[in-house]
């Protein structure tokens, strides 16, 4: 579904991304970690086209993203992504950042849009939040309504990139329970994360990266239990402390 | 003091609305007309340029800027000079003093607020724009639906301080006879002819109020958008 070829990007003379070689299919929920500036965010970043890359192919359902036949908005209107800041519009109330890019995008009725909106917000579990303002919730109902606005224009697969870093430790579970949650439904999720007890239950598949390459591949059970690079070894004892 | 008083009872009309209603506004009302209607023009006008500033499109930022640097660099009673002198030569048609006052600080005050939209546009954060182009919204959409009602919201206080300093930019529109305030002051010290100290007193009086109950206001409403700014920090810290 998902396939990065030979991809590399620059930030001027900083090397982020190095000559990246991975396949995410159908249906697969693959975690990437690494530690902080490994070039993970930068990684699910260029899916969606939010960072531009300098060399190689990443292409969706056979589509270059990168392609000069591309309709960005198009594109991006298929890829849900969560944040780890959240970034819900703070003037706009919890419905409305949930109907906005359907009525907007996808031209819907508001009366749809706000039908859809509360399916959505009652999955998550913040129907009775839909007509308060962002700023009034809690870290983690904020990220579900992130999730809740993603899930919105039915996008066949989600990347969340560390959306539970910003949060406080106890606001963690209800967040990586609705993850949970669209992983058994079937979707199709990269995410960039440490939290190794999601990884284990939901995760098809671990990549660990660091400076800008992807120096291992395994299931999470390897991964955690059996790290085989060095660096990975380091990293997996570091986040268990 | 007595003076004053005389003056004010004499000549407060003439300050306050000219010879309205049986000749034309002027005064105070005429200058607050025109500060009010220089912002009111002057507000898209800055929007425009003020986006066009950061805009993605690099045409656009060299016009935009270049149209900011510019007027920037000049004073504003060169402005209205130029006006006097071009406005008509476009138009083909001699325009009145006040088209032509309103002109100059139309242009003025759009380079000054644009300034103010393009920062407020910056100081927002960066994952709106990114949330709302993730979504598959347009540049414009996102710009329209997300970036600038907050945006604006927030440059409320500095666009009330762009009007206070408008109001008092008016008053340059006496040098091409524009009847607002100062003009009407510089008619009454010229027909009284001995009392210059205490017309101008009353003159700087009438603007003093004036601005400094806008920067009353100003602080109000600052007040008003910290305290709504607030709450997603209250909510973090609850969180």
């Amino acid at each position: 579904m998902i396939v990065f070829e030979n991809v590399d990007k620059w930030y001027g003379e900083y090397h982020a991304l190095n000559n990246i070689n991975e396949t995410v299919s159908k249906g697969e929920v693959v975690v990437v970690c690494g530690p902080s500036g490994s070039g993970k965010s930068t990684l699910i970043r260029t899916v969606n086209r939010l960072e531009p890359i300098q060399k190689g192919r990443i292409t969706i359902d056979g589509r270059d993203v990168n392609g000069s036949d591309v309709d960005v908005n198009e594109l991006r209107s298929h890829i849900g992504f969560v944040f780890q800041q959240f970034n819900l519009f703070p003037h706009l109330s919890v419905a409305r950042n949930v109907m906005l890019a359907p009525m907007r995008v996808h031209k819907v009725s508001e009366k749809t849009a706000r039908e859809t909106a509360m399916d959505l917000l009652d999955k998550v579990g913040l129907a009775h939040k839909a007509d308060e303002f962002p700023p009034r919730l809690s870290g983690g109902q904020q990220q579900r309504v992130a999730i809740a606005r993603a899930l919105a224009m039915k996008p066949p697969v989600m990347l969340f990139d560390e959306p539970t870093s910003a949060l406080d430790p106890e606001l963690v579970g209800e967040v990586l329970n609705v993850m949970k949650q669209l992983a058994s439904e079937g979707m199709t999720m990269v995410c960039v994360t440490h939290e190794m007890g999601f990884a284990r239950e939901v995760a098809d598949r671990v990549i660990f990266m660091d400076s800008g390459a992807v120096l291992e591949r395994a299931s999470p059970d390897d991964f955690f239990q059996r790290p085989q690079h060095p660096r990975a070894q380091k990293f997996v004892s570091d986040i268990r402390h | 003091m007595q003076d004053i008083i005389d003056i004010l009872r004499n000549y407060g009309l003439l300050l306050t609305i000219g010879q309205f209603p049986e000749g034309p506004i002027g005064g105070l009302a005429l200058t607050l007309i025109l500060a009010l209607t220089g912002l009111v023009l002057s507000f898209p006008l800055s929007v425009l340029i003020g986006v066009g500033r950061i805009s993605p499109n690099p045409v656009a930022v060299k016009l935009s800027t270049a149209f900011v640097y510019i007027v920037r660099a000049l004073p504003l009673l060169m402005l209205i000079f130029w006006a006097y002198f071009i406005v008509p030569l476009i138009i083909g048609r001699t325009v009145s003093g006040l088209t032509t006052v309103i002109v100059a600080l139309v242009v003025y005050e759009t380079a000054y607020l644009a300034e103010v939209v393009r920062a407020a546009i910056l100081a927002l954060p960066k994952g709106q724009a990114e949330a709302s182009r993730s979504l598959g919204l347009s540049y414009f959409q996102t710009m329209k639906d997300i970036i600038l009602p907050q945006a604006l919201f927030n440059a409320i206080p500095s666009i009330l301080n762009q009007f206070i300093s408008l109001v008092k930019n008016t008053s340059v529109a006496y040098i091409i006879s524009v009847d607002e305030l100062t003009y009407a002051a510089y008619q009454v010290n010229a027909q009284l002819l001995t009392k210059p100290v205490q017309v101008y007193i009353i003159l700087a009086a009438i603007y003093f109020i004036i601005c400094f109950s806008l920067n009353r206001l100003v602080k109000l409403v600052e007040k008003r958008i910290h305290t709504s700014r607030q709450a997603p920090i209250a909510a973090e810290a609850a969180a």
